[in-house]
């Protein structure tokens, strides 16, 4: 998987609902690093992630400039940005095969598909379930794939909106490990958005607390 | 870009063919028609029309048909939710009201024309043991004067139709708990709902209502069909004024065509004003904390009435079936003594040619319809609100049908327009779109966003999120919604019969014009051709995403 070795760069950052700030963010993350933020439900989380993926509703006022790859992707559309994302449930496309699923998010240039896929299955333990219905495999399974998923697609940064909530305790250890290691060496700058106290301390990140 | 002029697309489509044609209505209903020698404006037409012999009946059917068949089918409808419960029979009886959506009007109303008449299937199968009658009783019970077999033909069809709307609104409304929450303060369930839940849900069908209304008191098939004769009702007795050799009754027919646009608004005030009166007076009967009463009663009635109208066009559809096979079949005997493909051999080289062009017409009309459908729907998801105008798309629904699709006659002969075949699609178009955009509009606005921005993070652009996520994820709504419009289509009878000029034959204008003949045996053949139709495609609907997901299993229940 390819490395970048930019950081994002969330520059004076102010998320605004009327006259209420929600959030407000100035801050640098390294590649390789995961930044944790957590706080209350309500507190501008899901708001934060959404702006710098590019899905903000315009009924929020946002300011500041993201940058990326040393571009300014502020005003690019979610789509353009390098930014993937990380769902509370694995949302693999249940009309997809599983090796479909991982093809469906790769880049068009990627020339030798099928052989990436099969080594990216085998690296996490499931070789040979490309042809499988993604509805057949466990929660465990399922939340591998679309790690491997988000990765195949090349993203330059990546955020994670709790992740690893919807994991019972054992599966969660587990996965916190995997997707914090993969992160890690694939040099990608990460958010980490959670409740959870031992995700942010798993993470090894810096952690900022929302009010 | 294009998507962002759909909205705009579907309002000139829907609006300015109805406004147009209201307009043309009036005005040779006020004497101005230069092209029939009406060059100025004169009260004659209504002079004219007031004089018709039988008017004030006509009138009268129709603003009660538009009432009671109304009135009749919501009570059913509230009455059958409200004592509903997860059982085997309310679930039966829910999954089989889904198909009579599908059965055209003429088919369902032949059916039970075959049903219900003197010789028909019942007096068949009571006769002569119950009733001692040998011959057929010389009784008016098809085409009473009354128009009571009228309402009943069109509560088979608009009882299902508000069912499935309630249905389709109940979800947002969490029924479950509100009863019980009302059953924790002692209601007894029945009682509950009524009381809790249904206050709730009548504003949600309340367009579906006035639909209902605006149907049933200007409907010409099901008129033509059971409707009184003599006179008929004032929608079918305006067809025949507009039909009339002497070009002179046009404007006649137009006075009639605006006289029914204001029994329909009459028929839509006086419902309002009932409204307003149960609001105050529901009000107490919610509040006045009685907790139960006559449950009993309401159940017998609210599941009763149900079986009743599914049996009948059941059994309607099975005589329909038995009629166009039978050869020798004396009075009292319930089943024919022979049976034959005859009737079959002869109508088949008939057939053909009106069943292409019936599924020429749906499936370009149905085609236009998603694409408008798929477009506007796509287009409020990207712009992430909803756009308000759309609620125009009922007004193809609430105008009556002979109202402005008069007026549009009128406008494209002076334009000496006759490009028959696309306007008849055209004019389904404004039928269709409305039932399609309706079917639809729920399963593509709840489905998940977060699909379309995973795509969109994984890379892809919105159009691609559309036609690789969105589209294939939804097939089964969408293909629903197809299956829904190819109905709609398939049993328009007016705007085929108006817009063609009469030379278009579609399986529908054929059945209805064989009823004045009275061949039951040709009339069965054609009926069942209409009514088998709109079920294949319903069919079609329901097993192509089974058959094409079939290796998903996560594709396999509606998403």
């Amino acid at each position: 998987m390819k490395t970048t070795s930019h950081p994002l760069a969330l520059e004076r950052i102010r998320i605004a609902l009327g006259t209420k700030t929600l959030v407000e963010i100035d801050t640098l993350i390294d590649p390789g690093e995961v930044l944790t933020v957590m706080g209350p439900s309500g507190a501008g989380k899901s708001t934060l992630l959404a702006m710098i993926a590019g899905f903000l509703d315009p009924a929020f006022e946002a300011r500041g400039r993201i940058w990326l790859r040393g571009r300014d992707i502020t005003a690019l559309p979610a789509e353009a940005r390098g930014v993937g994302l990380l769902f509370q449930d694995p949302l693999l496309f249940p009309h997809l095969s599983v090796a479909g699923n991982l093809r469906f998010g790769m880049p068009r240039r990627v020339k030798d598909k099928n052989a990436r896929i099969e080594q990216a299955l085998h690296d996490v333990g499931l070789a040979g379930f490309g042809s499988r219905d993604p509805a057949t495999l466990s929660g465990g399974q399922q939340a591998r794939i679309a790690l491997i998923r988000l990765l195949l697609s090349e993203p330059a940064a990546v955020l994670l909106d709790e992740p690893f909530s919807r994991l019972d305790r054992q599966l969660r250890h587990e996965m916190r490990r995997l997707v914090f290691d993969r992160l890690h060496h694939a040099g990608l700058p990460s958010l980490l958005v959670t409740h959870d106290h031992e995700d942010a301390e798993d993470a090894g990140g810096p952690l900022i607390t929302l009010a | 870009m294009l998507l962002r002029l759909t909205p705009v697309v579907v309002l000139v489509l829907l609006v300015v063919p109805i406004l147009a044609g209201v307009a043309m209505a009036l005005l040779p209903a006020f004497g101005y028609l230069p092209a029939l020698g009406g060059e100025s404006f004169s009260l004659a037409p209504w002079r004219e029309l007031l004089a018709q012999p039988g008017l004030a009946r006509s009138v009268g059917i129709s603003l009660a048909s538009g009432l009671i068949t109304t009135a009749l089918s919501l009570a059913v409808v509230l009455l059958f939710l409200a004592v509903a419960a997860d059982t085997r029979l309310d679930r039966w009886l829910r999954r089989l009201v889904s198909p009579l959506l599908a059965l055209p009007h003429a088919a369902a109303a032949f059916g039970l024309a075959f049903l219900i008449a003197p010789s028909g299937l019942l007096a068949r199968l009571f006769s002569p043991g119950l009733t001692g009658w040998e011959q057929p009783p010389d009784w008016l019970i098809l085409q009473d004067p009354w128009g009571l077999s009228l309402m009943l033909g069109l509560v088979i069809k608009e009882l299902p139709f508000l069912l499935l709307m309630s249905l389709a609104a109940l979800p947002q409304l969490d029924a479950p708990r509100r009863v019980a929450l009302a059953r924790s303060l002692g209601y007894h369930p029945t009682t509950a709902w009524l009381k809790g839940v249904a206050p709730a849900l009548y504003p949600l069908i309340r367009l579906p209502v006035y639909a209902v209304i605006a149907f049933a008191s200007s409907v010409v098939d099901v008129a033509m069909i059971l409707g009184p004769t003599l006179p008929p009702t004032l929608a079918v007795s305006v067809l025949e004024w507009f039909h009339d050799p002497d070009l002179a009754k046009r404007f006649l027919a137009a006075a009639g065509a605006v006289l029914q646009l204001g029994v329909t608004l009459a028929a839509l005030l006086i419902w309002w004003g009932l409204e307003c009166l149960t609001r105050r007076l529901g009000r107490r009967w919610v509040e006045n904390g009685r907790r139960r009463g006559g449950e009993r009663w309401l159940r017998l009635t609210g599941r009763g009435f149900l079986i009743i109208t599914t049996l009948t066009a059941g059994l309607g559809l099975i005589g329909l079936a038995l009629y166009s096979v039978a050869g020798f079949w004396r009075f009292p005997d319930a089943l024919p003594t022979t049976l034959t493909p005859r009737h079959w051999q002869t109508a088949l080289p008939a057939l053909g040619g009106p069943v292409a062009t019936t599924l020429v017409i749906a499936t370009s009309a149905t085609l236009l319809a998603m694409l408008l459908t798929l477009a506007a729907l796509e287009h409020e998801q990207r712009r992430g609100r909803r756009t308000a105008t759309l609620a125009l798309l009922y007004l193809p629904l609430i105008v009556p049908q002979i109202a402005f699709l008069f007026g549009l006659m009128v406008l494209l002969e002076s334009l000496d327009i006759r490009a028959r075949l696309p306007l008849v699609i055209l004019t389904h178009l404004l039928f269709v779109l409305p039932y399609v955009f309706l079917s639809m509009a729920e399963s593509y606005r709840h489905f998940d966003p977060r699909w379309t921005r995973l795509a969109l993070t994984l890379g892809h652009s919105p159009n691609a999120a559309f036609w690789r996520v969105r589209l294939p994820m939804l097939l089964a709504p969408i293909l629903t919604a197809a299956a829904v419009g190819m109905a709609v289509s398939i049993g328009q009878y007016l705007p085929t019969l108006l817009l063609g000029g009469g030379r278009i034959a579609t399986v529908t204008t054929e059945a209805v014009s064989l009823a004045s003949g009275g061949n039951r045996r040709i009339i069965g053949v054609w009926a069942l051709v209409q009514a088998i139709l709109p079920l294949l495609g319903f069919i079609l609907a329901m097993g192509l995403p089974r058959l094409l997901w079939s290796h998903r299993r996560g594709m396999q229940g509606a998403p």
